[in-house]
């Protein structure tokens, strides 16, 4: 026990505290723990000495939702994890479960599939801009980034009807054709989008105050990284160059052209350019993908009545924070026997102790939204 | 009667109290209006809208925030010291009052010409600072306390800074008399901040950070510290220290004005040229112009409010424009000593306003610096260079006096000098980053 309690806080909620040490709680209602998060931090002066992440305020039982629900009906639920990219969520779950069946969604699903999935990650990665910048003070930006998001909301609106929590595609494919006018709606928007990133950076990247708030902030070392199981692009910004759309492709990325960018700091500033760089290569993927959707088919042959064979199955996506896993387990029922989803944004909180050691109050929220989390996600 | 207005009691009594409570009266007022502007200011460069509910375009948005604000629950936390609780944030608005006693708003607009008059408002307003930390501390909030001792520190190191950013200034203008420096400005037929442009630098940041305006709003850190010391205040106890911070940035920006900004001159004070055959100045004509495109303005926007009671008080703004233009027209033809007034009052504030709008375009544009970065701002670059640019501004004086040379050229040569001194402090504070950055303040 005590092993492990080393990188966490020693009694961090007992009164063991030397004559200059606080505890602070931040949470679960704080302008800047995005969402219900509670963070016990010991003090020094303002110094972070110690700290625990208290979670569960979000809890619902989403896993436990799912050994009651068909597999079809379950698959809305998974849009309430991260509910800043529902698409995402979606994506995963219906994938694992195809892969369950034996089945295959067609290649024009799959495209389909991996367009919406990276507009989805450019909006995901939009909203950690804005509020990572509204929380060490920025308060412009994230009126710009929600402008954005906002085209691409509009995108999702109309090829599905839902804007946040989408339920975009369906075990097998997709249940929708696309509308007439996406693939022009995708393209006026990522043409517009490049320049709206260079204005970001205008903002942020050169900026004294940004710099000298986020460079050398919440380093994590490439050793670390792997050791808590980081994933994401807080995993690559510390060097380590995984990504799930290359190393196992799903959907159809295997397809695209793209980079994986990297940093080699590992602090907060690697980061956020990392994390800019890979708003560009969605834009770049989809902008290759739109030219050529196949034509064809929208949804796989599998049945009105799902009934997979019992076994089990793992399928993991790049979702926009990290390695989102499914592990899905069937007793031959229409019900799964156990669903078990591995999220990037709970194991990433797992680094924040690690990060925030000996960092000071503000650059807590700092390291909070560096991580990008959402506690939806986090507390299922 | 005008044996009475002459009298020396009507001058040094009556005339002063009124002043005072026009000041008291309008004040809250005017700072619902900046909150207004600020939040206008905020929408516009965010690609927004801003307030637009309450009255055309938000006008009357300030009322209904003080109306809401005085209705609300007064709460004051369980083990809160409910007398300093009490007396923190009537501290902090008082002492914003007081110093507006010596500020003046014009040649005729001044409740008091201390000889000392900036000490006095330095003085008094370095003591609004009790209002936060005693605030902060009889919360018996952790928050609060931390915002507290945050503003603490911040305040003596920058108050510092700014300080002797004003000594350049004042060693042109000799003197502490807030009148008499306008009139040295008039004098040299050049405002100051033409001789100490690195000064009015440095009092600018520094005042942004008296103010705890962002981007050194550590005090109240929205993002880190909830409020920061005013955590636990909510209703009107709230609301004072809100009109605090907005009176307090009218006096920085009226310090900021009188020192470096020529005060009440008009631009180019020293010019006069005639209508012909009148004796009014053509420069003079600049305010009733202003305010008559402002009532244009007003007017051309009456036939699109969608609503019949918003046209009117569009309608009622514009009008509001053209008395006051009118205003400043007759002012020209009336006795110099009220002209002097009026037009001094305008120009005063709107160089307050300027200085005021500078201070929002830097909140909606810049992060928030981290509290050991604040620190070694202040003392690492702000205050070294504050004590060069003060020898500089004494240097370019004795270059002046002692060797004759225009007043122009010595300054250029000490500006020179302390421009190459602040680049090489920038550079020096570049080099130990975030690493020696955390050893240094551990200690």
């Amino acid at each position: 026990m005590t092993g492990e309690r080393e990188i966490g806080m020693t009694n961090a909620s007992a009164t063991v505290l030397g004559a200059d040490e606080i505890i602070l709680n931040m949470g679960p209602q704080h302008p800047s723990t995005h969402g219900v998060l509670r963070v016990q931090l010991k003090l020094d002066g303002e110094r972070v000495v110690g700290s625990e992440c208290i979670i569960g305020y979000l809890h619902r039982g989403v896993e436990k939702i799912a050994e009651h629900r068909s597999y079809q009906q379950f698959a809305p639920y998974v849009d309430r994890m991260d509910y800043v990219a529902a698409v995402s969520n979606g994506l995963g779950y219906c994938e694992a479960v195809e892969k369950l069946l034996n089945a295959e969604a067609p290649p024009r699903a799959r495209v389909v599939r991996t367009i919406l999935t990276e507009l989805q990650r450019i909006a995901s990665h939009l909203v950690w801009l804005g509020t990572h910048a509204l929380d060490i003070g920025a308060l412009t930006p994230v009126f710009y980034c929600f402008r954005e998001r906002e085209e691409i909301l509009k995108i999702f609106e109309k090829y599905c009807g839902a804007r946040l929590t989408t339920h975009a595609f369906r075990i097998g494919g997709l249940q929708y054709e696309t509308y007439d006018g996406l693939e022009q709606d995708v393209k006026r928007f990522c043409q517009d989008f490049g320049g709206k990133i260079d204005e970001y950076e205008e903002l942020l990247t050169q900026n004294r105050i940004w710099v000298g708030r986020t460079k050398g902030v919440g380093v994590l070392s490439a050793e670390d990284a792997v050791a808590l199981g980081v994933t994401g692009p807080v995993l690559r910004a510390s060097g380590v160059k995984w990504d799930i759309r290359k190393a196992m492709p799903y959907a159809a990325y295997d397809q695209y052209q793209f980079e994986i960018p990297t940093g080699s700091n590992g602090d907060t500033y690697d980061r956020y350019l990392v994390r800019m760089e890979e708003m560009r290569q969605s834009r770049r993927i989809c902008l290759q993908a739109i030219e050529n959707i196949p034509t064809g088919p929208i949804m796989a042959r599998v049945g009105k009545v799902l009934k997979p064979a019992p076994g089990e199955v793992y399928h993991a996506i790049e979702a926009p924070k990290g390695e989102l896993g499914y592990y899905i387990v069937s007793d031959g029922t229409t019900q799964p026997y156990r669903v078990r989803v591995r999220p990037p944004s709970f194991v990433n909180l797992q680094a924040f102790d690690r990060m925030a050691r000996g960092a000071l109050v503000a650059d807590v929220v700092a390291i909070i939204g560096t991580i990008d989390i959402v506690l939806g996600e986090v507390d299922r | 009667m005008a044996h009475f207005l002459a009298s020396s009691t009507f001058r040094q009594l009556v005339l002063p109290i009124l002043y005072g409570v026009v000041i008291v009266a309008v004040l809250p007022l005017a700072a619902g209006y900046i909150v207004l502007l600020e939040r206008k200011v905020m929408a516009d460069m965010q690609a927004r809208l801003g307030p637009m509910r309450v009255g055309p375009h938000g006008l009357l948005q300030p009322i209904a925030d003080a109306l809401k604000l005085l209705l609300k629950e007064d709460i004051i936390p369980q083990n809160a010291d409910r007398f300093l609780f009490w007396l923190a944030p009537v501290a902090s608005v008082g002492m914003a009052l007081l110093a507006y006693a010596a500020l003046p708003f014009g040649p005729a607009f001044q409740v008091a010409d201390l000889n000392v008059g900036l000490l006095f408002i330095l003085a008094v307003s370095s003591l609004g600072i009790y209002g936060i930390v005693l605030g902060g501390w009889a919360s018996n909030s952790h928050y609060s306390l931390l915002g507290a001792l945050r503003s603490a520190a911040q305040l003596v190191s920058y108050e510092t800074a700014a300080g002797l950013g004003l000594v350049s200034a004042l060693v042109w203008a000799g003197s502490l008399s807030m009148n008499s420096i306008v009139q040295a400005q008039y004098d040299h037929g050049v405002w100051f901040i033409f001789y100490a442009p690195v000064g009015f630098f440095i009092y600018m940041v520094g005042s942004i950070a008296e103010t705890n305006r962002a981007p050194f709003d550590l005090p109240e850190a929205e993002s880190e510290l909830v409020a920061g010391y005013m955590t636990e205040y909510s209703g009107f106890r709230w609301a004072l220290y809100f009109l605090a911070e907005y009176a307090n940035m009218i006096v920085v920006a009226g310090i900021a004005t009188t020192l470096f900004l020529g005060g009440w001159l008009r631009p180019f004070a020293g010019f006069r040229d005639h209508f012909p055959g009148t004796s009014i100045e053509l420069l003079d004509i600049f305010p009733t112009l202003l305010f008559l495109a402002a009532a244009a303005f007003c007017f051309r926007l009456v036939p699109r409010q969608p609503v019949k009671v918003q046209k009117h008080v569009m309608a009622g703004i514009g009008g509001l424009g053209v008395v006051t233009a009118a205003v400043m027209f007759a002012a020209l033809f009336a006795p110099p000593a009220v002209m002097a007034g009026i037009h001094g009052a305008f120009w005063f504030l709107v160089k307050v306003g300027a200085y005021i709008y500078v201070f929002l375009w830097f909140r909606f544009t810049f992060p928030r610096y981290r509290f050991d970065q604040l620190m070694r701002l202040g003392w690492r670059f702000l205050i070294p260079l504050a004590l060069v640019n003060v020898i500089g501004a004494a240097v370019a004086i004795a270059l002046s006096e002692q060797w004759g040379l225009p007043p122009s050229v010595s300054v250029i040569i000490t500006l020179a000098a302390t421009i190459a001194v602040a680049m090489w402090l920038a550079a020096d504070g570049d080099k130990p980053a975030a690493a020696t950055a955390r050893a240094a303040d551990g200690d």
